[in-house]
């Protein structure tokens, strides 16, 4: 059933079937299971779930800093076309930063606090790119001044606490382009500001990736973030993508019921609307996720098969969803169910 | 800043006042301060005549100010046992407990610290295990049980080195050294190995627990996700932010290693002021008592304070806001 | 041993005990610290080493082959035998005799049932108090809760052994000459507990703090219902792991410094010698070769201490994973 998901001709970053699998007691839990997924040259891919659903660990899994005894246990990525999910520590080093940037969720925890942001931005500049001090210090100040921080050159030696949490948000931003990257990982970048301050970081991020022509993996729990950034979106589900496509398309003809219930808003034929506003119960956690789809305790829409065998990416149109909804076959067996 | 140094300072001035009060308390109300002083045939009149002259007629208050002046100027009376003044005999004491002290704190701040950095970036390693395992046993040894095994091991049964006492000292000024002398470098190693031990291996743990801990957070992943070699996280952004809570710490261990010299001077029968104290608590020799005690408790004050000017030179949060001191 | 203030701090405290027991019975076989009990190997060797030193010398009196206190039983042409396995040794005296002719086994089951019991002494000691201190503080705040820490800030800036040493030397001065001995256990074990109260007090405090503000300590006032009897019933529960811990690894303490006084001559009396008296003692033979007077009551130590602290490591870590 595997096969290849391209939506671009070249896909900047390609994940193949990844499977993340970490060892407790109980024996070995699967935190991402079988996903595949891919980003364009200068796309923005919007990945959204809820916490746990491995939004986060994917992104993790990326950049190489998947943390013991988290590991991949099957699958591979593909950056510009060559694996780098196996490289060598040293290796990755040197893609991670340079090649692929990452923003992490809490920009009050994601600078160390004892050296100012002049050395913190020179630091990485001068690992990636072959500059002396005063260059790297020149190219700090361009950095800060692109993301918009007032007075850029007086502000090199500060502190990372002389300046407010939505400046040292666009300070990480400034960190994470410092050798222009062609991929940017953004965890939750806006979770942790205040709702005016998101606004303003997810306008710097859509005019940087324009700018640069960055691809940007932006990894939310927020969808109104995403409906505003993205290209395509990714809607995961319990370690597993429930559903890819355009984000219009997503958002306005949502296929899976989860993205049904998560957008809350467009009612299918039969449903009353009550119902749809929230979803019933919670996510399983990874020990206790059920046979067949994992959605199914879950669904208003559950049939037979949908507790037997898991449903893969299926499309529909210009999405795609796991469900078996969208299945020829079951569809037939879904209406004998349904008739006795 | 300063508005800070001078709250630390009242505060110093503080604690310093909790424990003249103790020792006053001590000296005045613990036994009988005549009884202690003269003979058993001295007469009641010879002895309401001192109690004036000492002035014990004299309201609480008077009294213990009075002995606040006296000993801010390093005077705690006469010893009961060997009937000097307690300064001199202090003062004779003094250098040689220093000396001890000094070199263990260095030994145990030169080995702990590595110790401890390369036992939090190994954690799972074989090296770094057998070394948190020793260390525990380091733990659990008590110190004289650790100056007695090494006297067995070094000194009766191989004969290298003295297991007593601190060698030849010359006499600079008011200061003995022993440090002048092969024979006086031989004399300390075994002490100092005692006494450091135990606070070594607690840096050792410390400073690992604490790598540990800055490993975890954001600003070291982001660092990585940065693509900064693990030199540079390591040893720059890692090392770095373990320095705050490990020299409060340390500062702390280098106060208790003086005090911790007073076991490991009776092993080694090394003459400084922890023999001193500990003959002092065996005959209830009060002046001395209390005169150690304040003694310690400035040391402590004092390396408190420089450890606070220490976190001024590194961490840049305080220097501007005082409110993050507690943060990480 | 700490009450001393009438029926609501007996009341207290004694409520303070049972939240404490049920607590520990609750957590200790809760499955997830008994899980982490048994899968570490070390901890399990430590705990049963503990256990068996526990129980063999708690029944001293029965199964040492001789009563080292009568001095009646020992033979001076015995004295100074080496161990079994040396030459000269003999079974009746397995590990050696020391100066006086007395089995060294049997001093050494002796010496760790008085260390063992002065430590446990000496923790219940700090435990209860602390325990009533820091509820004290904690609830009532202010003055009372300044003190109690101010005191606490200054005794946590000296060593316990330091401060042990000091009461200890007090209580010399004060009591009369021929008590001493009588009472000198009494009085370490009072030295060594009032030495580790701050560790309790700070948790315990810290605890209440949070449950104070919390609406069902308010609406008991308002029942009429003392509120420190309904907060212990939340309180202890909160801080049962923690104080255990500290309970753990304070007993480790405990013993360590029983030992270092007792080695230093300020500790039991020299009639009952404790693991460090024996230490002190087999000192003065060590250079004329008679080692294993010294070397054996010291293996016993440190297995002890090694054993306990052990125990107190697992379960810190598995109390908070945090910490691992």
């Amino acid at each position: 059933m595997p096969e290849p998901l391209v939506t671009a001709p070249t896909p900047l970053l390609q994940v193949d079937h990844l499977k993340i699998e970490f060892p407790t007691r109980h024996g070995t839990l699967t935190a991402i299971d079988d996903i595949s997924f891919s980003i364009a040259v200068g796309e923005v891919l919007g990945v959204v779930g809820e916490s746990g659903a491995g939004k986060s660990l994917t992104g993790a899994a990326i950049i190489g800093l998947l943390e013991p005894p988290l590991r991949i246990a099957g699958g591979q990525i593909l950056f510009d076309g060559k694996r780098i999910d196996n490289l060598p520590a040293e290796k990755m080093r040197r893609i991670r930063g340079k090649s692929i940037g990452a923003i992490f969720q809490d920009p009050l925890t994601s600078l160390n606090p004892l050296y100012t942001v002049g050395r913190q931005l020179t630091e990485t500049i001068r690992t990636h790119l072959d500059m002396d001090e005063r260059a790297a210090r020149r190219r700090a100040v361009e950095l800060l001044q692109e993301v918009g921080i007032p007075g850029a050159a007086q502000r090199l030696d500060a502190y990372p606490h002389q300046f407010s949490g939505g400046m040292r948000q666009r300070v990480v931003i400034a960190l994470a382009l410092a050798a222009n990257p062609r991929l940017i990982i953004a965890d939750e970048p806006t979770t942790a500001l205040d709702v005016s301050i998101q606004a303003q970081i997810i306008t710097l991020l859509k005019r940087l990736c324009r700018d640069h022509g960055m691809a940007v993996m932006l990894v939310t729990h927020d969808m109104g973030v995403i409906a505003e950034t993205a290209d395509r979106v990714a809607v995961m589900y319990a370690g597993r993508i429930a559903e890819i496509g355009p984000v219009r398309e997503v958002i306005k003809h949502p296929k899976h019921p989860y993205t049904v219930g998560l957008m809350g808003s467009i009612p299918t034929i039969g449903h009353d609307l009550e119902r749809l506003r929230q979803i019933d119960g919670a996510m399983p956690r990874l020990g206790g996720i059920p046979t067949g789809c994992a959605f199914n305790p879950r669904c208003s829409e559950v049939f037979d098969r949908c507790r037997r065998e898991r449903p893969n990416l299926l499309p529909t149109g210009d999405t795609k969803a796991a469900c078996w909804l969208y299945d020829a076959a079951s569809e037939k067996r879904a209406v004998e169910t349904a008739h006795g | 800043m300063i508005a800070f140094i001078i709250h630390r300072l009242v505060q110093s001035v503080a604690v310093m006042l909790v424990v003249a009060l103790i020792a006053f308390a001590l000296f005045n109300f613990v036994g009988d301060p005549i009884n202690n002083m003269v003979g058993q045939d001295t007469t009641a009149i010879q002895r309401d005549q001192l109690r004036a002259d000492l002035g014990l007629n004299d309201s609480v208050v008077v009294q213990f100010a009075r002995f606040v002046g006296h000993a801010a100027r390093g005077q705690f009376g006469l010893s009961y046992e060997q009937a000097r003044p307690v300064s001199q005999l202090i003062l004779e004491k003094m250098p040689a407990t220093l000396e001890l002290s000094l070199i263990a704190a260095a030994m145990a701040l030169l080995a702990g610290l590595p110790m401890g950095v390369y036992t939090g970036l190994h954690r799972e390693g074989f090296i770094a295990r057998t070394m948190m395992a020793v260390s525990l046993i380091g733990v659990s040894l008590p110190t004289f049980l650790i100056g007695i095994l090494l006297i067995l091991i070094f000194a009766v049964v191989l004969g290298w080195l003295p297991s007593y006492g601190r060698g030849p000292v010359v006499q600079l000024g008011w200061w003995s050294t022993g440090l002048l002398s092969v024979d006086g470098w031989r004399a300390v190693i075994l002490p100092a190995i005692t006494l450091a031990l135990f606070q070594m291996t607690l840096i050792m743990r410390l400073v690992r627990a604490e790598m540990l801990e800055v490993l975890r957070t954001d600003y070291i992943k982001f660092a990585r996700a940065r693509g900064l070699p693990n030199r540079v996280v390591n040893f720059g952004h890692a090392l770095k932010n373990t320095m705050v809570p490990v020299i409060t710490i340390t500062g702390l261990q280098l106060g208790s290693i003086i005090a911790f010299s007073i076991i490991t001077e009776s092993v080694f029968q090394w003459p400084g002021m922890g023999l001193m104290f500990i003959q002092a608590v065996s005959f209830a020799d009060i002046p001395v008592m209390s005169a150690y005690l304040v003694l310690i408790a400035l040391f402590f004050v004092v390396i408190n304070l420089v450890v606070d000017l220490l976190y001024y030179v590194v961490d840049p949060r305080l220097r501007i806001n005082r409110d993050a001191a507690h943060g990480n | 041993m700490a009450i001393k203030e009438g029926a609501t701090d007996a009341g207290l405290t004694a409520g303070a005990s049972a939240g404490l027991l049920r607590g520990a019975w609750r957590s200790v076989f809760g499955s997830d610290l008994w899980y982490s009990f048994t899968r570490s190997k070390i901890t399990v060797i430590s705990g049963a080493i503990t256990l068996v030193l526990v129980v063999s010398a708690l029944l001293a009196p029965m199964i040492s082959p001789q009563n080292p206190l009568d001095l009646s039983s020992l033979n001076l042409l015995d004295a100074l035998d080496p161990p079994v396995w040396m030459e000269g040794g003999s079974f009746d005296y397995p590990l050696g005799t020391d100066g006086q002719g007395r089995d060294m086994l049997s001093a050494i089951l002796f010496g760790a049932r008085l260390s063992l019991i002065v430590g446990f002494a000496s923790v219940v000691f700090a435990l209860i108090m602390g325990v009533s201190l820091g509820l004290i503080a904690g609830y009532r705040g202010g003055i009372v809760d300044g003190i109690i820490m101010r005191f606490a800030d200054v005794q946590l800036s000296f060593p316990a052994i330091l401060i042990a040493l000091l009461v200890d030397g007090i209580a010399r001065s004060v009591l009369p000459h021929d008590l001493q001995d009588q009472i000198a256990t009494y009085v370490l074990i009072i030295a060594i507990g009032v030495s580790g109260w701050v560790q309790f007090a700070r948790t315990v405090r810290g605890s209440t703090m949070v449950e104070k503000s919390k609406e069902y300590v308010q609406a008991a006032r308002v029942i009429g219902v003392h509120p420190i009897r309904i907060m212990l019933g939340h309180v202890l529960p909160n801080v049962t792991g923690p104080v255990m811990v500290i309970a753990t690894i304070y007993l480790a303490v405990a013993i360590i410094t029983e030992a270092t006084l007792s080695f230093l001559g300020v500790g039991v009396p020299a009639t009952q010698p404790s693991l460090g008296t024996l230490i002190r003692i087999g000192g003065n033979f060590l250079f004329s070769g008679e080692w294993w007077i010294t070397l054996f009551p010291a293996v016993m130590l440190a297995v002890l201490v090694l054993a306990v602290n052990l125990l107190g490591d697992w379960l810190r870590d598995a109390l908070n994973p945090k910490l691992r």
